[in-house]
């Protein structure tokens, strides 16, 4: 079943340049940030998501412009791969008023409703409520969407998990639960938190289909995101993939990183998704060394003109700090 | 040049120790790279360079430990000459909503409620005077609606008097809060055109104040400790009579001198953060010690907190300068336009004197004259300072 | 009071017409709940309504506070309009995360992009005996929280009225039901009528003194100015209704008619919406107060079993009584 045809297979590699040009982007897009972050540009938290590039890339591709998605406080690369421009998450995480919430979010909480992008949320676990209700109205709207809900294993001990996924088996409920088991809840390992670490064996006792993919992977995880979609569309059931990946920076800026080796960072960065991917291409003669530069020139451009955007956004008044409390 | 800083990881990032560099000046470095171990409050974090470039030299010593944005290092581009430092960004300020003091009262302690306090203040009945009917003796509504009709039908009334005096100001626009640097400029101006314009001739007289001292203390051993007199109420209260005597002394220049009638004598307060405020006690002469006293005790604390009414700091006639203990022996005023004096007051000092050919240890009080000689000569204000001088040496008939 | 222009009717009844009208004349709108369809409700407000509008409009819930708050959240921002009933005010705390995290959040923290169209239901109060776990006037929890407005349903009118207005707020709206008064009679306009939900309104009016209350403090207030008015006193009666945002209009406004005020509620006194209401007073209405204000509100207990001392635990009518002679410095104390 074909999610975008618009996007058609063809041997140029077009289609595949694009899926390694998506996640350059959101790295190079997020180490910009993590500059701008050192030289207090951009304040607050600032969660990383380099190294999973290829779940959010891998995922989203098998959506359509109407499915609805939810993710967590790591979700810069969520936004970009859905589309919102660049420039405006940077005003965003700059605060700014030309951001994609006004600025008065943050990099936590970027919200783009037109593109059917339903924000960061920084509470673990409380999203995936939502993300049922929004599938429940789709359900009661006769409309044909999926919600996919992206949220980090910590989520997986949340009460919210065990009744979001109960509630949306037993209503019926188009929504697409994708786990990114990063193998970190910010700095306990996976080991000290879940008797059951085998993530996906937590659906099956709902009675939802459930996969685990390699999340490194960007083909691994297109091919299970599309049959994910594929049997949400026909049955209209909820379906729980877990992507196994590893974030290779630290859980926020301010983080010493005690919790894990450095050996195991260096293991896991040989399963970088951006370098193996360029690699596969290169050997399948997919990309050129011209066509590789091109891009990385592209990415580039775009990120300093996001910056500058940024750069030249705007302070909003003090004096409307009452604004968005109550609809007007 | 690229000046390599202390990043700042977290809002709660204020410093950061330097353990280790882990590059070496020379070294070629590039985009990711790590360049050095810094030790914060939440561990080791290594960090990294978001330039391409080499090491042109460190900054900062391993084990120092420094705030967030010290230039560690600094980083030539591959393709530049060394030029100069970037300079650094200066940092937003947020802006702080100040919050205003809250007034003071000196109310007395009499039970009466807002509303009835309101009504009774509108309608000039003297509160003080009526009697409380309220469930705890407080005056209330229905008190003050009574005095007020009773006011209409017979004019006055035994119980009630209509306040004449002092009504409570109620507008703002009497409120002058000046703050610190609006007042260090109204001194520059008043000093600036005194100078300029004013002739000043200078005069001096030690007086002995062991009698005015003696009286003070015998005085103020009968009185409770709010009710102490200050040495600066006699001062003021001497000044006033001496003005009596030499009236020409007290009033302002306008191309002619005009003397003036009120005596009202500008008193210099310092303030804490610096500057002077002059707020002037009105016909001082006709003011009883005890009047003065309490008129210093409100306005001390009222000026230093800026809340002096423009009726405070207006109208003097003539200014009054008392440095106080500790302070210098004597200080020779600069005249405040368009007034054409001001006394000044040194600290009282033992001094050796000699009376009837003997030599004696008393405390001493430098009085100093500033006159404008437009308005008057040397002899009027030595004139002035003699009937000083005999007032201090006779306090119990100020 | 009763006469040709009203209607006597149940608590109960007044809300159940409310759904029932509500439900009919909206396909967004569904209720959802624990117990609200096959069980009827319960305390049987909902009873007879799945049979009506069928198990899609009136859905049952499994225990999950969190989670069908949170999906009520959800199929708000997806333009559904649900009514979203939690049992009593203490499980609420289980969806407090939802309530305050995302409900009230979210149209701030996008920028004004995400509206929650929501109405949650709870029924709360104190009076029947269910103890520590069941029974609670936690009003100021929610009327804390920017973002949301709450409502306390303390007549019979706001009853039958209130849910139609909650409905067509774009923002979340906590309804706070009083389980207590769900058998109580009461007079409501016999004509079609709607509630205005920003404004308190006065339900008794007199010039002695105000007593501004809301929820189950309504009717204990209109019984004690009623037994006042005997002996010559005259009560002005304030139903707050709106705990958030506070109609202060109305607040300084009967303050300023009677220049006395006393506070009833049933919630803790400490940091409750007393304490709120007379700060508001004193910062604005201070020179119009002829006698000092005054708070009558629960006792800082969690609710106790017996009937005796659960009674003692919140103020009554007696209490009020009492309260308004010694401000007046009435003789008949």
């Amino acid at each position: 079943m074909k999610r975008n045809p618009s996007r058609k297979k063809s041997s140029s590699g077009e289609e595949e340049r694009a899926l390694l040009s998506k996640m350059m982007l959101i790295r190079k897009f997020e180490e910009k940030a993590a500059e701008q972050y050192t030289k207090e540009k951009i304040r607050g938290f600032l969660h990383l998501y380099i190294g999973e590039e290829a779940v959010a890339v891998g995922v989203i591709q098998a959506l359509s412009e109407e499915d609805n998605i939810l993710c967590t406080y790591r979700e810069h690369g969520h936004a970009l791969m859905r589309g919102l421009n660049p420039g405006v998450i940077m005003a965003e995480m700059y605060g700014k008023v030309e951001g994609c919430s006004k600025g008065r979010g943050g990099s936590m909480h970027l919200f783009d409703v037109d593109k059917h992008f339903f924000g960061g949320s920084a509470i673990v676990g409380g999203h995936l409520a939502m993300a049922v209700g929004l599938a429940l109205a789709s359900k009661k709207q006769k409309k044909n969407n999926v919600t996919c809900c992206f949220f980090g294993e910590g989520a997986a001990a949340e009460g919210e998990f065990h009744e979001a996924m109960n509630l949306a088996a037993l209503w019926k409920v188009p929504v697409l639960f994708v786990c990114e088991n990063n193998l970190y809840a910010m700095g306990t390992a996976l080991k000290y938190t879940h008797a059951m670490q085998d993530l996906e064996k937590k659906g099956a006792a709902y009675g939802i289909p459930s996969v685990a993919v390699d999340g490194m992977d960007i083909i691994a995880v297109k091919k299970a995101a599309e049959e994910a979609i594929n049997y949400i569309k026909e049955s209209g059931m909820p379906y729980f993939l877990v992507c196994n990946t590893y974030r290779f920076r630290a859980h926020s800026m301010f983080d010493a990183e005690l919790y894990r080796d450095k050996k195991e960072v260096e293991e896991w960065k040989k399963k970088d998704p951006i370098i193996n991917y360029h690699q596969v291409l290169k050997r399948k003669r997919l990309i050129t060394k011209v066509q590789y530069d091109q891009i990385e020139a592209q990415i580039k451009e775009e990120i300093d003109k996001a910056v500058s955007f940024a750069e030249k956004g705007s302070w909003e008044a003090v004096e409307d700090l009452g604004k968005f409390v109550y609809s007007e | 040049m690229i000046a390599f800083k202390m990043p700042s990881l977290g809002a709660d990032m204020e410093a950061g120790t330097l353990v280790e560099w882990r590059k070496s000046v020379g070294d070629q470095i590039s985009h990711g790279d790590i360049i050095a171990d810094v030790e914060t409050q939440k561990g080791l974090i290594e960090i990294e360079v978001f330039d391409d470039g080499i090491i042109e030299r460190f900054m900062v010593e391993e084990g120092a430990k420094v705030p967030v944005g010290t230039v560690l290092a600094m980083i030539r581009p591959v393709d530049e000459k060394p030029q100069k430092l970037e300079v650094s960004e200066a940092p937003e300020e947020i802006k702080k909503k100040s919050v205003e003091q809250a007034h003071q009262t000196n109310a007395k302690r009499l039970k009466i409620t807002p509303l009835a306090k309101r009504m009774a203040t509108d309608n000039k009945i003297d509160y003080g005077k009526l009697k409380g009917t309220g469930p705890e003796g407080e005056i209330v509504k229905k008190d003050v609606e009574k005095a007020i009709e009773e006011l209409a039908v017979s004019g006055t009334s035994p119980k009630v008097s209509p306040i004449e005096k002092q009504p409570i100001p109620s507008s703002t626009s009497q409120i002058n809060v000046p703050s610190q640097k609006s007042i260090r400029a109204a001194v520059a101006a008043a000093m600036t055109k005194s100078k300029r314009e004013i002739p000043h001739y200078y005069l001096e007289k030690k007086i002995d104040m062991s009698k005015s001292l003696d009286w003070l203390r015998k005085t103020n051993e009968d009185r409770p400790i709010q009710k102490r007199l200050l040495s600066a109420v006699l001062f003021i209260k001497a000044v006033a009579s001496s003005i009596e005597e030499v009236p020409e002394i007290n009033g302002v220049w306008e191309d002619e001198l005009v003397i003036k009638n009120e005596i009202n004598i500008g008193f210099v307060l310092s303030l804490r953060g610096g500057g002077i405020i002059v707020p002037a006690i009105k016909n001082a002469d006709l003011k009883s010690i005890d009047e003065i006293m309490e008129w210093l005790n409100e306005i001390i604390p009222r000026a230093r907190a800026f809340k002096l009414r423009s009726s405070d700091l207006s109208e003097a006639t003539i200014t009054l300068t008392s440095i106080g203990e500790g302070g210098a022996d004597k200080v020779f005023g600069i005249i405040y336009p368009p007034q054409i004096a001001i006394i000044g007051l040194g600290n009282v000092i033992d001094e050796a004197i000699v009376e009837n050919g003997m030599v004696g240890i008393r405390p001493v009080l430098h009085a100093t004259l500033a006159g404008d000689h437009r308005a008057t000569d040397g002899l009027v204000g030595s004139r002035f300072l003699d009937a000083l001088n005999k007032n201090l040496q006779n306090p119990e008939e100020l | 009071m009763a006469d040709e222009n009203t209607h006597k009717i149940t608590y109960r009844e007044a809300l159940k017409q409310a759904h029932w009208e509500a439900l009919r004349d909206d396909d967004r709108i569904f209720l959802m709940g624990e117990d609200v369809g096959r069980y009827g409700g319960a305390f049987a407000v909902s009873k007879g309504l799945l049979k009506e509008f069928g198990p899609e409009r009136v859905m049952d819930v499994p225990l999950s506070e969190s989670g069908f708050v949170g999906a009520g959240i959800g199929s708000a921002m997806a333009g559904m309009k649900p009514i979203v009933e939690i049992m009593t005010v203490n499980f609420s705390l289980l969806a407090m995360d939802q309530i305050i995290n995302n409900a009230a959040t979210l149209l701030h923290m996008s920028g004004g992009q995400v509206n929650v169209p929501l109405v949650i239901r709870i029924g709360c109060g104190i009076g029947r005996q269910l103890a520590a776990q069941h029974s609670h006037s936690w009003e100021p929890f929610f009327a804390h929280v920017p973002g949301l407005i709450v409502l306390s349903v303390g007549t019979h009118e706001d009853a039958r009225g209130m849910l139609a207005a909650s409905l067509k707020s774009p923002d979340p709206v906590v309804m706070l039901e009083y389980t207590f008064m769900l058998n109580r009679e009461g007079e409501i306009p016999a004509d079609p009528f709607t509630v205005d939900i920003s404004k308190a309104k006065v339900r008794r009016e007199g010039r002695d003194i105000s007593l501004i209350t809301y929820g189950n403090g309504v009717y204990k207030c209109l019984e004690a100015a009623e037994r006042l008015f005997e002996l010559g006193i005259e009560v002005e009666v304030l139903d707050l209704r709106v705990l958030r945002p506070l109609d202060e209009e109305s607040i300084l406004s009967t303050v300023s008619k009677t220049h006395r005020a006393i506070v009833v509620e049933d919630a803790w006194k400490s940091v409750g919406i007393a304490s709120e209401v007379l700060a508001r007073i004193s910062e604005k209405a201070f020179f119009e107060l002829d006698a000092p204000l005054y708070r009558l509100c629960g006792a800082e207990v969690p609710i106790p079993y017996p009937k005796h001392l659960e009674d003692a635990s919140v103020p009554q009518s007696e209490d009020i009584i009492v309260a308004i002679k010694k401000i007046l410095g009435h003789d008949s104390v």
